[in-house]
């Protein structure tokens, strides 16, 4: 895996990954979604989503969280891309 | 991991001196989903009681167990917490329990921390913000069963020397490995000597620390469950998803009324044939009104609701607890979204169907302060079971038995189904009126955990259909007995020469014509005005009421109270009668617990008013174009 362009987490589609770069949501918002694990430097998965995409569950450290888009369009990250062995993760 | 051997519990103290009182009180303390509950309850069982902190929302459950000596430890389970800041209520509330600072709780002696074994790196952040409070603390760490089954590893000794506290692997669930608890309470314990500790108000750095104590521990996270993924492929899936969840919201209704509509039939034969052999009993006269007449028949009316409210929180308390609610939410929260409302309403909102009282009560996982004001002041417009009776007697008196469409659908199905529509739509228009006014938020958040899917244990859903079913019973030994016994009482006085008035001349009739004038209007005339009155307190009551007032025999009440409404109302009058009963808020629990949630008396006289006035307003419509129309 390697970190490509700068996305937002909402443009993952199902089975994407992403590091987490930064959170620019009000604080207390931020401070839940940290503890959820949405911190940065952390890999995120996209995972199944309520139909239309939204909301969409991530995959983070362990746990499962729904997201609305609104919020996953506020958490930015660095899109990861499988090299072309197809390494693991 | 010698988990259901000997209670494996690690204590890097073990040869330590003990350095602390005995303990007598302990606090349970735990993220959201981690088993916390099913511990309190696998240690307490049924000596537990629900209590409220002073000037806060958020409640409590306080029990007891035994400790090695036979004393009493009192143990308290605080709200699910991810962390110890100060900004969310429950963990504020955590935070000053645990410190001491809350009113009329003392400081408890020790803390059990339990966390979620399959996801430990995440937890451990919690667990630094509570040792570091320095009480002494034993580390549980839940779901032992299923770490080992996935193929997690943890070594447990590691992780104690590590947190310098007691750490054991449990499966609360199951009950295994939680007599570590025993021992914990039945011996002195040392304070937490932990190896080091995070920066504590540094989030990142924490989650530094907590993954470098976890990769100390040899803690190997356990592959998440291959149908957990299966599952979630079907319940999320883009068009399976929301079929399954239509199917089970019907599947939910069905349940209540196909299984729960003769149950609630043959108690309410059982209690009327115990009440007549009740009264056999009895030597004529006042007595026996008062206990027949008055008491059994105003307490029963409301108690053969019982059936259907255990059955409807044995449905939803499954969905709950297996963790489909959680992915349900998902599938409502754009639907939920365009009314202004979340996700997490939906859960509420469909608990609000049998009952608003427990429906408010669940709106707590809304974090919003303004969605959940929202949620909690439109719940009761969902039909509950208390408006069914009313429903039911005055859609038989009225509407003929005939079928509208086909074999399908009776023209009392339609009618009924048509009442249901009603207040959903009048929940829905309030919602959009409330979020576009008064209740805007800027921007609301829909931040979903989705639990693991597990089975459902007995014990969970036990206790909680117990402590429904109870809260349920004291209301109609309480409240409902006491508007029977008044009522009775009123519509014996003023005793004229030693005898009871006839009903005409009661003071509840002169009470009843009193209101007339402003009830005249809505088709109503003074008997069904003070059955809306003593159905302030609860809907099912004005039933009683006007079988009281109609002096009717109360074995053949159901009967002939049909037959008795055509002479005190037109079908026009009927209609607006529904549609005053689809609106109002009749209902002193659900008023007591809106104010004990939103801690104000601001939010219920709001949705009092509201509600009544929009209840006046549409039967007084629907009474003056009604009889335009069928005279």
């Amino acid at each position: 895996m390697t970190e490509g362009e700068s996305i937002r987490l909402a443009e993952l589609d199902e089975g994407e990954r992403a590091v987490v770069s930064g959170l620019e949501l009000p604080e207390a918002v931020a401070e839940r979604l940290m503890c959820l694990g949405f911190i940065p430097g952390v890999e995120v998965v996209a995972g199944k989503s309520a139909p239309g995409g939204d909301p969409r569950v991530f995959c983070v450290d362990g746990g499962h969280v729904a997201l609305r888009r609104e919020t996953s369009q506020r958490i930015s990250g660095l899109r990861l891309v499988a090299n072309a062995e197809g390494d693991e993760p | 991991m010698a988990l259901g051997e000997a209670p494996s519990v690690a204590d890097p103290a073990e040869a330590v001196p003990a350095v602390t009182p005995r303990i007598r009180s302990i606090a349970v303390v735990g993220p959201p989903n981690s088993g916390k509950t099913t511990l309190f309850n696998r240690l307490t069982g049924l000596r537990q009681k629900v209590a409220n902190f002073p000037g806060v929302t958020v409640e409590h459950h306080v029990g007891y167990l035994r400790n090695r000596q036979g004393e009493e430890i009192a143990v308290i389970d605080l709200p699910g917490i991810y962390s110890l800041s100060p900004k969310s209520e429950d963990e504020r509330v955590t935070i000053d329990v645990l410190e001491g600072r809350m009113a009329g709780t003392p400081r408890p002696d020790a803390i059990v921390l339990i966390l979620d074994s399959t996801n430990l790196n995440r937890h451990l952040v919690l667990a630094a913000r509570v040792i570091a409070l320095g009480l002494p603390t034993l580390v549980l760490l839940n779901l032992a069963d299923a770490l080992t089954a996935q193929g997690g590893t943890l070594d447990v000794l590691a992780l104690a020397r590590q947190l310098g506290t007691p750490v054991a692997l449990i499966a609360a669930a199951r009950g295994e490995g939680i007599d570590v608890v025993q021992n914990f309470v039945s011996s002195r314990t040392a304070l937490p000597a932990p190896a080091t500790l995070p920066v504590l108000n540094d989030l990142p750095r924490c989650r530094e620390w907590a993954a470098r104590v976890a990769k100390g521990s040899c803690y190997r996270r356990p592959v998440p469950s291959v149908w957990g993924r299966r599952l979630d492929a079907v319940f999320l899936h883009p068009y399976a998803g929301p079929l399954v969840f239509l199917a089970v919201v019907i599947g939910v209704f069905q349940c209540i009324f196909t299984l729960g509509q003769p149950l609630s039939d043959g108690l309410r034969n059982l209690l009327d044939s115990l009440g007549q052999s009740l009264g056999g009993y009895l030597a004529g006269g006042w007595l026996r009104s008062l206990v027949v007449d008055g008491a059994w028949k105003g307490v029963t009316s409301v108690l053969i609701f019982l059936p259907q409210i255990v059955l409807l929180f044995l449905v939803i308390g499954v969905l709950e607890d297996s963790g489909y609610l959680a992915r349900a939410a998902v599938i409502a929260d754009r639907t939920m979204k365009k009314v202004g409302l979340n996700g997490k309403a939906f859960i509420p909102l469909l608990s609000a169907y049998a009952c608003a009282v427990p429906a408010i009560m669940a709106t707590r996982t809304i974090e919003d302060k303004r969605d959940r004001i929202a949620t909690i002041l439109i719940a009761p417009f969902m039909t509950c079971s208390a408006r069914l009776p009313v429903y039911t007697m005055v859609i038989a008196a009225f509407i003929p038995d005939h079928r509208i469409l086909g074999p399908l659908m009776g023209a009392r199905a339609t009618a009924m189904l048509g009442l249901y529509v009603l207040g959903f739509l009048a929940a829905v228009v309030t919602a959009r009126i409330l979020k576009s006014s008064i209740l805007q938020s800027r921007e609301s958040q829909f931040i979903l955990e989705m639990p693991a899917y597990r089975w459902p244990t007995l014990q969970s859903l036990g206790l909680r259909l117990f402590d429904r079913s109870r809260a349920f019973l004291v209301r109609a030994g309480t409240v409902i007995l006491a508007v029977s016994l008044m009522l009775w009482g009123l519509t014996h006085l003023p005793l004229q020469h030693g005898q009871p008035p006839q009903i005409q001349n009661s003071v509840v009739a002169q009470f009843g014509r009193a209101m007339e004038p402003a009830i005249r209007p809505l088709g109503f005339n003074w008997k069904i005005g003070v059955g809306l009155v003593t159905s302030i307190a609860a809907r099912e009551v004005i039933i009683s009421t006007l079988g009281t007032l109609n002096g009717l025999d109360p074995a053949q009440q159901s009967a002939s109270l049909q037959q008795a409404l055509h002479s005190e109302l037109s079908l026009a009058g009927a209609m607006a009668l529904l549609v005053f009963f689809a609106f109002a808020m009749q209902c002193t629990s659900t008023l007591a617990v809106v104010r004990r949630e939103t801690n104000s008396w601001r939010w219920p006289a709001i949705q009092f008013l509201y509600m009544t006035l929009l209840a006046y307003g549409a039967a007084l419509a629907v009474y003056q174009i009604g009889t335009r129309l069928v005279g």
